[in-house]
């Protein structure tokens, strides 16, 4: 075989396979959404954030506007503390915003739900959360259930 | 008593026979690397070797990764549906391919097909003192003929791994929206939602990168000390595909779970 024939059947497998690759990394993968470009941080305390992990998405009107960067534990107020990556391209969101722990589904993953407020001051890199609700725990809601049922049950009687 | 001591020694003869083959192995390993510097002047050889090991080998790899993928999706499907859940298909499909059978069933392929193949070649040279003849014309044979090898093997095994995750994707695309009716959106979004680009892919690549120099290090060394007789080299090309296998296998245990960082 002649070294033109060679490296053109080399240089087609390298494509192909770096091909491969990249369709693994956007079209697999998550790369297009995973890098927030310039983005900046803000916190939010949480009484309890059941599954919550690093990575999860934070969305606003549904659409994923940032991410979970770091999750740590308040020893005095004994409170949660999300600190929240959003993407720099959404810079308006208002002071008054609150933030809900929700659920993707009924089994699904944990998420942060951002609903804005109505203020004119926008949120700056640093600053906190006031209004926050905390994760729906399914082992509490089934014992507040079984305890209503219960406490129905006697007034029937 | 004297047979029950001949057995001792035979298994201490046995033990430190292995480990003098691994010292070897090792020395060798560390010639070939030092030796794989000046192959930057002459890539023309390496070139040669991808299309050997890499070129020749891709219709295997595309077939079975395909079949992978269909037999994935089907089987997935079947389990999925009884949890209402058929939706997460693509995502049982990708995670499994990128992070382990594209890495391991590429490296297992990659040992049977092009792993035996330099084993037979090299050992041949040697029967037939090629690499003797070499060395009488000063060329260094680690050079010559084993560094542009070892390196082919490792610069073809990733992309043949991602090639055979890329389309048993596809191939799992083919069955559970094709044939079977999953929503062709939820297929690609859940994918896309929690296959991480760093934990998964790149840990996929280092895998196949790491199988790649394993396996192409025990089927040049098997090639190198062989017994140069057909029936020495015939030996030594069983040795890699089982050796090649058997590291494969255990190397992926550990690879998994440092990556998982659960030990």
């Amino acid at each position: 075989m002649n070294r033109k024939t060679l490296e053109l059947w080399v240089g087609l497998f390298v494509a192909i396979g770096l091909l491969a690759l990249a369709m693994l990394a956007f079209k697999v993968g998550n790369l297009t959404t995973a890098d927030v470009l310039n983005s900046y941080r803000i916190k939010a305390r949480f009484e309890n954030i059941g599954g919550l992990k690093v990575k999860s998405a934070v969305t606003m009107a549904g659409v994923r506007i940032g991410r979970v960067s770091e999750v740590s534990f308040d020893s005095v107020r004994y409170q949660a503390v999300v600190t929240m990556d959003i993407d720099g391209r959404y810079k308006t969101i208002p002071t008054d915003t609150s933030a809900t722990i929700l659920t993707a589904g009924l089994l699904g993953e944990q998420y942060v739900g951002l609903e804005p407020g109505a203020d004119e001051v926008y949120m700056k890199d640093g600053e906190t959360i006031r209004l926050t609700q905390s994760a729906l725990v399914l082992e509490k809601l089934i014992g507040q259930f079984l305890f209503n049922q219960a406490a129905g049950g006697d007034k029937g009687k | 008593m004297e047979r029950a001591l001949e057995t001792i020694a035979r298994l201490g003869r046995t033990f430190l026979a292995a480990i003098e083959r691994l010292g070897r192995a090792t020395f060798f390993l560390y010639e070939v690397v030092i030796a794989t510097r000046p192959l930057a002047r002459r890539f023309f050889l390496v070139m040669q070797q991808v299309y050997a090991v890499g070129v020749l080998t891709l219709l295997i790899i595309l077939v079975s990764g395909l079949f992978v993928g269909m037999v994935l999706g089907l089987q997935g499907y079947n389990t999925l549906v009884k949890f209402g859940s058929e939706q997460t298909l693509g995502l049982l499909v990708a995670l499994s391919l990128v992070r382990e059978l594209g890495p391991v069933v590429t490296a297992l392929l990659f040992a049977g097909r092009a792993g035996s193949a330099l084993t037979a070649e090299i050992g041949l040279m040697k029967a037939t003192e090629q690499l003797a003849g070499m060395e009488m014309m000063a060329v260094n044979p680690i050079t010559r003929v084993i560094a542009p090898r070892f390196l082919g093997g490792i610069l073809a095994m990733p992309l043949l791994a991602a090639l055979f995750s890329a389309i048993g994707v596809l191939g799992g695309h083919l069955v559970g929206v094709g044939l079977l009716g999953v929503d062709a959106g939820a297929f690609w979004s859940q994918m896309q939602g929690s296959v991480d680009f760093y934990d998964d892919i790149v840990n996929g690549v280092i895998k196949s990168v790491v199988f790649g120099v394993v396996c192409t290090w025990i089927a040049v060394f098997e090639g190198y000390d062989a017994v140069p007789t057909s029936e020495g080299v015939a030996r030594a090309t069983n040795r890699t595909v089982v050796y090649s296998s058997l590291s494969v296998l255990a190397l992926d245990f550990i690879l998994t779970a440092l990556m998982l960082g659960e030990i």
